[in-house]
């Protein structure tokens, strides 16, 4: 019966892992950018959708077990959304087919501005292993101007929610200033 | 005459473990219509080179595999897809790829080349010049009172993989669902061509990253029979045992996912929880929480890391313990069963007759198992037990995936209790060869042929997923559904995009 186990997971400790720390390099660089260019103020909060453009699932795999109780990707104000219009970050997987260019562009033009893109994994960085093939631009930034790159093969979820976190905290500092 | 006598009557070529034969093109026709008469003999894969095609057929009495080619060099030969519904798609990319025109063909449209590629049939030896402006995808036409479409992805609402289904509704039935797949197209098999074995199977890893242990292993295998060479017994174990542990993470992942598309959040979270555990074990004993590019052709690049056995064994007993409670759960609750059951229903001579492999096949009468059925090492020595459904709707492939849990708990407990010592890998020599390999994943077989030439550098190359055989049987398990239980449907199945899209 579920009941009984929902009443027992109630005095039971949290499944859920410590947050880990952030870079202060990587908070410092974001902060500075974001301050320059005086992005409308967000809060501390981000909405993001995923854009798989060439992946092999891989990444996919680590940015869903984000939503798992172990991570708890929400108790940052971090949470995924269905639709690019309601989005703060392109959380954009993959070496960018030429199949996905002009669906990856018009996800961006549905994405209200101010909007990070978030280049995740290696394929996503410049192509990675698919660098070179005829059917790939190799890397995001080949589209779309890349605010910050999280690398991996895949990255483990902790290395996306550290680049993650490192956003927010960027994000929380351009506003106090 | 029988369509594998026909094959049996061409040229017989050096692949091993499978002779292929060299067919003439008449012989190639008389078996396409000998095929048409005789419904036994199953197409397991259909691909090119730019001078030739080749075929993969399997015949349930005989076991094992049989391969016929047809020269192309004109770019034309007989089409299959009259005889095998199977042949569609893989018609469809050969034009795609190779610009070979399959005649007679059931379906011709465009495939994986969307007019973006900077050439058309990138891997012939004359590529064209790519169409302007960019084509629109053709769809096939509805007709009836109301009909409307509803053009969904490729970004999708949830985090998966992209591709385009066009829905054709009426009220809120589905009256057809075409897919249109083709988005991530990397170029895998131009990738892999001229390189050396071991640098290809970095490509094979990432052929559909779910399903990465499972394809570096069908590749690893087709390299090693081309070069007449075999894996350590270690590496053979450990092999398996990460086999069984992709499949144990991503049954558990679907079966989460399929209540959670149902709206009911509790198994989806246990799920998420348990496999979590599975692939920190996973991390623990392999470095690497997919365990990618831990299988290279020769053995496996790393040994099992201390303490590594006692993650794993920790957390299969965590997840056995848990599976019965989970179990009551998913069968107690009405407002679920309701949505499972009878959902999505794969009629059983479809599945035979795309020879759909994995739980698609398993829930739909289709018992093959490559490990039971046509037996590589270690399952030789350790068959599992395959579970057999006849029902074929979302709740039969789920019910197959839970018995393949317990199957995959009992397969790494046997392995982890008897590893053999010695080697982690063997050298490759360099000589040519061609080889087949056959390994079950989680979602089904996966295919793997190999052409190396003498410098040991791969000279063709055709990594078939599962996925191939399973896609066109979504469109069929939809139909007459309504929209709403859509993603049930997709979950049940959980096709790889990446695979096929190659």
């Amino acid at each position: 019966m579920l009941w009984p186990r929902l009443a027992r997971a109630l005095v039971r400790p949290p499944l859920t892992d410590p947050a880990p720390a952030v870079s202060a390099d990587v908070v410092q660089a974001l902060a500075e950018r974001l301050d320059a260019t005086a992005q409308a103020r967000l809060g501390r909060s981000l909405a993001i959708r995923q854009v798989d453009a060439g992946s092999c699932n891989g990444c996919e795999l680590e940015i869903n077990a984000l939503n798992n109780v172990v991570y708890d990707l929400e108790r940052f104000g971090l949470r995924f959304v269905a639709s690019p219009r309601h989005a703060d970050v392109l959380l954009v997987t993959g070496p960018l087919t030429r199949n996905m260019r002009e669906a990856l562009l018009r996800t961006r033009a549905c994405t209200p501005d101010p909007c990070f893109v978030v280049a995740v994994g290696d394929c996503a960085v410049d192509g990675g292993v698919f660098k070179g093939s005829y059917a790939v631009e190799g890397g995001i930034a080949a589209a779309l101007p890349v605010d910050l790159v999280i690398p991996g093969c895949p990255p483990t979820p902790t290395q996306l929610l550290e680049g993650l976190l490192a956003l927010l905290d960027a994000q929380a500092t351009a506003k106090t200033r | 005459m029988t369509a594998f006598d026909l094959i049996r009557r061409g040229a017989p070529q050096d692949c091993r473990p499978w002779t292929r034969f060299l067919l003439t093109r008449p012989q190639w026709g008389a078996l396409a219509e000998a095929l048409a008469a005789d419904p036994a003999p199953e197409l397991m894969a259909l691909w090119a080179e730019p001078a030739m095609i080749h075929a993969a057929f399997r015949s349930p009495a005989e076991g094992g595999l049989l391969l016929a080619s047809c020269p192309a060099a004109d770019g034309r030969f007989p089409a299959l897809s009259p005889a095998r519904p199977g042949a569609v798609r893989f018609e469809r990319m050969l034009h795609d790829l190779w610009g070979h025109v399959a005649e007679g063909a059931v379906d011709l449209r465009p495939w994986l080349d969307h007019g973006r590629w900077p050439a058309t049939a990138p891997l012939s030896t004359r590529p064209g010049a790519p169409p302007f402006p960019v084509p629109q995808p053709e769809f096939l036409p509805v007709e009836g009172e109301g009909v409307h479409q509803i053009p969904v992805g490729p970004v999708h609402a949830g985090i998966i993989e992209p591709g385009h289904f066009r829905f054709h509704v009426q009220g809120e039935a589905v009256a057809r669902l075409e897919a249109r797949l083709g988005y991530l197209h990397k170029g895998h098999i131009g990738l892999m061509l001229g390189k050396p074995a071991r640098a290809a199977a970095r490509f094979a890893a990432r052929l559909s990253g779910d399903t990465t242990i499972a394809h570096a292993w069908a590749f690893a295998m087709a390299v090693e029979r081309a070069l007449g060479v075999a894996p350590p017994p270690r590496a053979v174990a450990l092999r398996a045992v990460m086999c069984e542990l992709e499949r144990l993470h991503n049954h558990l992942n679907d079966w989460g996912f399929v209540c959670n598309d149902a709206a009911f959040a509790y198994p989806h979270a246990r799920c998420g929880a348990l496999r979590e555990g599975v692939l920190r074990a996973c991390q623990a004993g392999f470095g690497h929480r997919l365990m990618m590019d831990r299988i290279v052709p020769g053995g496996v690049t790393d040994d099992l890391a201390p303490g590594g056995a006692e993650a794993i064994l920790a957390v299969i007993a965590v997840v056995q313990a848990e599976l019965p409670a989970l179990l009551r759960i998913y069968d107690s609750h009405a407002s679920l069963q309701d949505r499972v059951v009878g959902t999505g229903i794969v009629a059983p001579d479809l599945v035979a007759r795309f020879a759909a492999g994995g739980h698609v096949g398993r829930a739909s009468g289709r018992g093959f198992d490559a490990r039971e059925a046509i037996p590589y090492p270690p399952y030789d020595a350790w068959p599992p037990e395959v579970p057999l459904l006849e029902t074929g709707d979302v709740d039969a492939r789920v019910r197959v995936r839970i018995a393949e849990i317990g199957e995959s708990i009992r397969l790494v407990r046997t392995l982890l209790a008897d590893l053999p010592a010695g080697e982690l890998a063997v050298p490759l020599p360099q000589r040519a060869g061609e080889g087949v390999g056959l390994v079950e994943g989680f979602r089904g077989d996966c295919l793997h042929w190999v052409m190396l030439d003498e410098g040991g550098v791969v000279r063709a190359v055709f990594p078939r997923d599962p996925s191939w055989l399973q896609w066109p049987l979504l469109e069929a398990a939809i139909e007459g559904n309504i929209v709403a239980d859509f993603p049930l449907c997709n979950k049940s199945f959980n096709c790889s995009y990446s695979g096929v899209d190659l």
